[in-house]
């Protein structure tokens, strides 16, 4: 066995038949054991108990009301019969890895409920940490049978585009008032967005906001799936207004997913499971030629200096750093 | 191919940061201390749910739960710590939680402390505590108790 990290005690029995049977306390800590070690044995224990939820991305610039707005999902959800998990994602401060979780200030207003599980998760910031730990808490809600999984993210930025391969809808939350902003965000979110939430939509600028995001959308930008045209819906999160026709659209997508021979869905599902294998899979091998938990390698710095100082180019840099890689895998495997 | 398999094994699991949820049940609204708490023990590498104010005891137990926390930190600086900190404490034993470090902090009179440490509070940190104090006592603390769970 190539795994170094075979145990040498017996593996305890993994909380599997507690997870799929919906134990609030083994969903919890599976969510604990997967973000540690997101390919660890229980993952993989638990991958071919999942694939029934609808996964749901949730994201949008820092104060759209995310936050609010999944609480107003989830009721909307929870009126219909349907049961939620939700991931909240928040930033880990790169300086002390810690991280202040705030997102169930907002959602955890509705009375007490079996049919909803919310967990606070930071990125962590490490290797692949955020995607391959999100894709496998995901994967601990769906075993658990929550028909409806929430990713919310962080604020904008790369995790906008991470999340369409985590989820098979996305909806990203836009604010009025970002004037020139939707026209900076456009190019990652057009791409990503299956729904528009024009959220705050009691606010001035919301009409104009709406305009501008349909008028970029009819402009004939490059769509994920050309048979879709993401609608935009007005929502007002602290009312409710707006959330109904904002879970019609977001079952509207399922639906086109669905539609005919569900090609649309196994694409999805498709193109999640590459994500997750190629996240796992860069993951591994930054930390065999970078190190893993801190520790870099000698030979890193040695060829650091070396650019610094002009004596190598960055390419031959990149070779020697693989090379050297293989080379200490060999001696220690 | 430069990398052979045993290559890209994977990286060992990262010790998972110490989780506290931090949370003020009952009706008053000053938060700025917990606050001051929380963001010291972010700073400190830890991860730290904070739930707001105005919750309830079954509130606090249940996001307990869901968070899978080391910790929970209460504050209250309402006088109403006698009732509800017990609560919660009742709470988390019979979600099965008995082992979740619970402290306390806001304004405590010193009387208060032998019935909430009998109902099972580990530590009350009152006003003028040092941040790096509470660091100090929950890393050993944690320590303890993940040992304990293994």
């Amino acid at each position: 066995m190539a795994d170094a990290r075979a145990p040498a005690l017996p593996a305890p029995a993994l909380p599997v038949d507690a997870v799929l049977a919906g134990d609030r306390a083994a969903i919890a800590r599976a969510l604990t054991t997967v973000e540690r070690d997101p390919a660890g044995p229980l993952a993989a224990a638990l991958h071919r108990h999942g694939g029934k939820a609808h996964v749901v991305g949730v994201t949008g610039v820092p104060g759209a009301g995310k936050s609010t707005l999944v609480a107003a999902l989830i009721r909307a959800w929870r009126a219909r019969g349907r049961t939620v998990g939700v991931l909240a994602v928040d930033p880990s401060s790169p300086l002390s890895g810690g991280a202040i979780l705030g997102d169930r200030v907002r959602m955890d207003a509705g009375p007490l409920d079996d049919g909803v599980f919310i967990r606070s998760m930071a990125n962590r910031g490490a290797v692949g940490g955020l995607a391959l730990a999100a894709s496998s808490a995901v994967r601990v809600l769906d075993a658990a049978g929550f028909d409806v999984v929430v990713v919310e993210t962080v604020g904008a930025g790369q995790s906008e585009v991470e999340i369409a391969d985590e989820a098979h809808t996305t909806v990203v939350v836009v604010p009025p008032g970002l004037g020139d902003g939707v026209q900076a965000l456009k190019a990652g979110i057009l791409e990503v967005a299956d729904v528009f939430a024009l959220n705050k939509a009691d606010l001035p600028g919301a009409d104009r906001a709406a305009a501008q995001i349909e008028a970029m959308l009819k402009l004939g930008h490059a769509l994920r799936d050309p048979a879709w045209l993401p609608p935009v819906v007005r929502t007002v999160a602290p009312t409710g207004d707006g959330v109904d026709d904002l879970v019609a659209a977001v079952d509207a997508h399922a639906a086109h997913l669905r539609a005919g021979d569900g090609a649309g869905w196994r694409a999805r599902e498709r193109s999640r499971a590459y994500a997750e294998l190629r996240r796992l899979v860069l993951a591994r091998y930054e930390a065999a030629v970078f190190g893993a938990g801190g520790a870099r390698p000698a030979a890193i710095d040695a060829l650091v200096d070396a650019l610094v100082a002009r004596a190598i180019d960055v390419a031959a840099a990149a070779g020697a750093a693989a090379d050297e890689a293989a080379a200490r895998a060999r001696a220690t495997g | 191919m430069a990398m052979d398999r045993s290559t890209a094994a994977p990286p060992p699991p990262a010790d998972t940061p110490i989780r506290v949820l931090v949370a003020k049940p009952g009706l008053d609204g000053h938060d700025r201390g917990a606050k001051v708490v929380a963001r010291a023990l972010r700073d400190a590498g830890m991860e730290v749910i904070y739930t707001g104010i105005r919750q309830t005891p079954e509130m606090i137990v249940e996001a307990a739960l869901q968070e899978d926390v080391d910790v929970v930190g209460l504050s209250s600086l309402s006088g109403a710590h006698l009732t509800l900190f017990p609560r919660v404490m009742d709470g988390l034993r019979a979600r099965g939680l008995g082992d979740v470090i619970v402290i306390a902090g806001g304004i405590i009179p010193a009387e208060d402390a032998a019935p909430l440490e009998a109902a099972g509070i580990r530590a009350i940190f009152g006003p003028g505590t040092s941040t790096e104090a509470i660091v100090a006592w929950l890393r050993e603390a944690v320590a303890e108790r993940r040992a304990a769970r293994t």
